[in-house]
């Protein structure tokens, strides 16, 4: 059977080229993988090999030809006994020509159209599950909260561990994996070296290989050395490998500003996670929703960001004594509710919102303050819920300003609820500057109760 | 300062000469028999037509984006690859097709995926660079160059951390032989004993960049002394010289001694990509080594000598593979493309519902 050698694109761009030499002329004999042409674009010369083995039996495009398109039939082979007169050569492109054997069609710059993408299912999300009355509550640092979410899921599946730098033996740099050691052993609780970037590969590569990992990062600040694993490893494989394999873990640890430790240890990474399909980003603030939701990010069958802050850890909150209390990820709490402007943050925001609400509610300003918990998947439902019966909003958070979450909820809110809003969308974020040291200007970049108590004063009218 | 580091190095009487870890020999070649060097002689048959038939899709605007072949380095994973058991693991960078067939993968299911239709491995939503397969123990597939080595070390950590006796091949180049993570993953392989086999496919040039201009050391078998982890130098030309160098590597992890290295000297026919012109190297340079260390042609020599099977004989199996390969490539221009429903799958996998006890 005769073989019908085509004009090759070079790059998926590639429309036509320049014919320059042929190595070989009719009659010649060639093998699979000789070279038998050169072709030439604007930016490169390459060469055609030969795909099969025969005989050249004509050459029906020749050297110099400038313009031949892309799948031109240039050459045909023929196979002993053949001749290539047996063969009608048509020089038109081989994708412009209808012959019932070769109806397919390359689908090459169809991509860019994009006429209909279809809408993003909406996934449905739990309600947080009830409290049993009378359920005793314990007062537990978030600390202590986030320790025993561990300890609870490794005491409940082998497959979970905790890796990270001083997890084990040091029994964590903030304390937080305590005791995890003397339970669990060095086999589930493994001290690593300072190799973030390392570390988090090994544990893409444990998860997708079924285990249960959760990763400890110092801070999230170090992170940072390990976000190629997160985002291109860890958020992409499920989609890359069509639903066969992905990496269901854990990232943890503290995030965003601590206490006078400069610029380059006091970022808040919410937005840079969120931005991220693939991800499920989480953002506490008290104890019981750092508990319950740690609890159901080890569980969850993706992988998890779980942004936690070194200044709460320390701090106490009232937690349901239960022997299995989860909380559902992608849920907001309504902390407060209220009638006259809606405050939303998340984790350490929170701290600044709820004190604002008290200074506004002796102001006479009702606010409704709601906590997101979860960054990604994003719960602008219970938001625009809120929106539509307070008409104002004003977001809280430590980021910096560009692109952040507070610029997220306000493009969503016009998107969503434009004709319910009695004022702009407010946001009170870190300042726009890397963290500086000083203790004043670091009391200027960070937002304060008084910058929330103006915005909400000022989109009230009051 | 100078006074005291000559009085500290008189006090300090332990040598401190670099040396190379106790490190395993280069193994010889095995003497294959009759049916090794022909399934040997048909595994890299398959992955060079495979290869040349993917060149050739891509020619025709078939296949997009980037595509690399594997087109002389077939003897490398196709050694390897007999020298594992049942739950190996395999993982890769994006020079990945040849190991996706030698992992026994459907060619039809492969070059579907390189077409982007709905019958391709990840459905159509990976391409050439991103494919896996659980079911045949490869975890990618990989287009960020040096990621893979610490997935494949974290591979072979679930390997210990569950005692299943199996090990991961962690493939990677020359050229990804540079990157930072590469050595924090060799630090954490060797300090917990982890079943990784780190395959070097030193194909001599990192895209268009010459080893020699780009590595500070170019014995890659070395990579591992500051680790203590072992290397050998392998002719990857020779794919009974890879079989033996695989079955002495598996078993130095299978036996708790934790990574080894082997630095497969390959070579690659064609560009970096299709894209490539491939200008940094002589005509010559590729002739020679083609004509001379053909991993598929040394086979065809030895069974010729040997008498083992004759012109016609190898010719049958070239038709036969000829044909697998031309179905795969019809199937994968005639497969749909995915269903558009398909744009908004398996970004995230649902929740199991929760159960609240008192």
């Amino acid at each position: 059977m005769a073989t019908e050698i085509l004009m090759p694109a070079l790059s998926p761009t590639m429309e036509e080229g320049t014919l320059s030499k042929w190595l070989v002329k009719e009659g010649d004999d060639v093998a699979a993988g000789d070279v038998i042409a050169e072709i030439e674009t604007d930016k490169a010369t390459m060469e055609v090999e030969a795909v099969d083995e025969g005989k050249v039996g004509r050459i029906s495009v020749a050297e110099g030809t400038e313009g031949v398109k892309v799948n031109t039939v240039i050459a045909v082979l023929v196979e002993e006994g053949e001749s290539a007169d047996d063969v009608a050569v048509n020089t038109t492109p081989a994708d412009e020509q209808l012959s019932s054997s070769e109806k397919t069609e390359a689908p090459v710059q169809e991509a860019g159209s994009a006429a209909s993408a279809p809408a993003a299912p909406a996934a449905a999300i739990a309600d947080d599950p009830d409290i049993p009355s009378g359920t005793e509550m314990i007062s537990t640092t978030v600390r202590e909260a986030l320790r025993d979410a561990m300890a609870e899921e490794m005491r409940s599946d082998d497959r979970v561990f905790v890796m990270g730098e001083e997890v084990a033996e040091y029994q964590g740099a903030y304390k937080i994996t305590q005791g995890l050691l003397d339970e669990f052993g060095a086999k589930r609780v493994i001290d690593t070296p300072i190799t973030e970037h390392g570390f988090a590969g090994i544990g893409v590569g444990a998860a997708m290989a079924g285990l249960r990992p959760i990763v400890e990062f110092m801070t999230f600040n170090f992170a940072m050395q390990a976000i190629d694993q997160i985002v291109n490893s860890a958020a992409k494989t499920l989609y890359m490998s069509g639903g066969q394999m992905g990496a269901p873990m854990v990232f943890r640890g503290p995030n965003g500003a601590a206490a006078r430790v400069g610029a380059q240890h006091s970022q808040c990474y919410a937005a840079w996670y969120g931005h991220i399909p693939g991800l499920k980003v989480v953002a506490p603030y008290g104890a019981a929703d750092a508990k319950g939701l740690l609890k159901a990010a080890i569980r969850d069958p993706n992988p998890v960001i779980f942004l936690e802050n070194e200044i709460m850890y320390g701090q106490s909150f009232d937690v349901p004594k239960m022997d299995d209390f989860v909380l559902p990820i992608g849920k907001a709490r309504i902390q407060k509710e209220g009638s006259d402007v809606t405050l939303v943050s998340f984790g350490i925001g929170m701290k600044y919102a709820i004190e604002a609400g008290a200074a506004l509610a002796e102001l006479g300003i009702d606010a409704e303050i709601i906590d997101l918990r979860t960054i990604r998947p994003l719960d602008m439902e219970t938001v625009i819920t809120s929106i539509k019966k307070t008409n104002r909003c004003i977001t809280i958070e430590e980021g910096f300003p560009q692109s952040g979450i507070g610029a997220e909820i306000g493009m969503q809110i016009m998107q969503q609820a434009f004709d319910y809003l009695d004022a702009p969308v407010l946001r009170v974020t870190g300042k726009d500057v890397p963290m500086p040291y000083a203790a004043n200007l670091e009391k200027l970049a960070l937002p304060s109760v008084d910058e929330v108590v103006q915005a909400a004063r000022s989109v009230t009218y009051k | 300062m100078a006074k005291s580091s000559t009085a500290s190095k008189s006090k300090s009487s332990p040598k401190k000469t670099a040396r190379q870890p106790a490190a395993p020999k280069t193994p010889r070649p095995i003497d294959f028999t009759k049916e090794q060097e022909l399934k040997a002689y048909r595994d890299m048959l398959m992955i060079r037509r495979f290869e040349e038939k993917a060149g050739q899709l891509y020619g025709m605007g078939f296949i997009g984006g980037f595509c690399h072949l594997y087109i002389g380095q077939e003897a490398v994973v196709t050694g390897m690859q007999s020298a594992l058991i049942e739950g190996d693991q395999v993982i890769t960078a994006y020079r990945d097709h040849g190991h996706m067939l030698a992992c026994d993968m459907d060619p039809k299911g492969v070059m579907a995926e390189l077409t982007g239709r709905q019958g391709g491995y990840s459905r159509g939503k990976g391409g050439s660079m991103h494919m896996f397969s659980k079911e045949k123990n490869f975890y990618g597939g990989h287009g960020i160059v040096g990621a893979q080595v610490s997935l494949g070390t974290g591979i072979a950590f679930n390997n210990n951390y569950r005692e299943n006796g199996n090990v991961c091949c962690t493939y990677f180049g020359d050229g990804a032989s540079n990157q930072g993570q590469v050595y924090e993953s060799f630090n954490m392989a060797k300090l917990w004993s982890l079943p990784v086999i780190y395959i070097i496919e030193n194909n001599r040039y990192a895209m268009g960049t010459s080893v020699t201009r780009s590595s500070a050391l170019t014995d890659f078998s070395r990579r591992g002394c500051s680790f203590n982890i072992p290397g050998i130098e392998v002719d990857g030309m020779d794919v009974r010289a890879v079989q033996a160098a695989g079955e002495l590597a598996a078993d130095w992890c299978r036996s708790g001694k934790g990574p080894i290295i082997l630095d497969m000297q390959t070579y690659r026919y064609r560009g970096h990509s299709m894209s490539d012109p491939a200008k940094y190297r002589t005509k010559d340079e590729v002739q020679k080594m083609r004509a001379e260390n053909d991993p598929i042609e040394r086979v065809k020599q030895r069974v010729m000598q040997k008498k083992w099977a004759d012109e016609d004989e190898l010719k049958a199996i070239d038709k036969d593979i000829r044909a697998v390969v031309a179905d795969a490539a019809e199937f994968a221009q005639n497969d749909p493309e995915p269903d558009p429903a398909e744009l908004y799958t398996d970004i995230l996998l649902p929740v199991a519902p929760m159960t609240v006890e008192a």
